[in-house]
């Protein structure tokens, strides 16, 4: 349960900004079989959401589709300082959240 | 010495009845091979899964960029960057972006929540892909317009239903 979280430490207001994270996590997609043929169950994330000092900017449902350990990339505008709040959540009870600070000038 | 030469047809004859029969078995055993594998989605699956998210309204084509490599040595892992040309104020901009697949198990690969404070409407992530197939990815403007773009690509080795070894 390692997030990786890339978010500019600092910004200056206005600026648009890239924030990008990768959760490890094997998102198992409940189409594969072992060599007995038994179905290896559903294990995925299905639901990644940031908040910006609270404030729910991005969420994204995802799908089997999407590859092993989840990379998502999206932007906002800085315009104020404070931190993120990333929350992925998945099957089997799976939650893991993160934070990260920004300085805004 | 005479009366041999029809036993040695006999034999003949069945090895020959033998070898058709575990011919036909090999035959029935692929089959079942194959209906055990998980049936894929079909394009038809797909516009399914978009009209539940576009509803009845029309999608134009166009304003979303998808950046997908042609082709594709490994399905596992494909980048993948959706991009739409809106300015993201508080009147015009994207609110979600929705990806299709026509060839998966499943017709969904993610949906994508912006809002005017994205800044720029942009999302990537990295997908699987099970198959040589479209992909089409879809935007959700604030004035209640679709658009959306398609990318054929090739891929060389599948994802999402190989054995586990």
């Amino acid at each position: 349960m390692a997030a990786l979280i890339n978010v500019p430490p600092r910004a200056k207001r206005g600026d648009i900004i890239e924030i990008k994270t990768l959760m490890s996590h094997i998102m198992e997609t409940g189409y594969r079989h072992t060599a007995d043929g038994a179905v290896v169950p559903r294990d995925i994330i299905t639901s990644f959401s940031c908040r910006y000092n609270g404030t729910e900017i991005f969420r994204a449902d995802l799908f089997p589709a999407i590859a092993a350990n989840p990379f998502i990339s999206f932007f906002t505008v800085a315009d104020a300082s404070g931190t993120f709040e990333f929350e992925w959540i998945g099957d089997r009870g799976f939650s893991a959240t993160a934070k990260a600070a920004i300085t805004v000038e | 010495m005479r009366e041999l030469i029809p036993m040695t047809r006999q034999d003949d004859t069945t090895r020959r009845h033998f070898l058709a029969l575990a011919g036909g078995a090999a035959v029935v055993g692929a089959v079942q091979i194959l209906t055990v594998r998980p049936a894929e989605a079909t394009p038809a699956m797909q516009s399914a899964a978009i009209r539940d998210v576009v509803g009845t309204a029309v999608v134009h084509t166009g304003k979303v960029k998808l950046d997908i490599p042609p082709l594709v040595e490994n399905g596992n892992t494909v980048p993948m960057t959706v991009s739409v040309a809106s300015p993201m104020t508080a009147e015009d901009h994207v609110r979600s972006i929705h990806v299709f697949n026509e060839k998966n198990p499943q017709p969904n690969i993610g949906n994508f929540v912006l809002g005017p404070r994205a800044g720029r409407a942009q999302v990537a992530t990295r997908i699987r892909l099970a198959d040589s197939q479209k992909i089409t990815a879809i935007a959700h403007l604030a004035d209640g317009s679709f658009w959306s773009a398609s990318v054929d690509i090739v891929v060389t080795l599948a994802a999402c239903t190989e054995e586990v070894i």
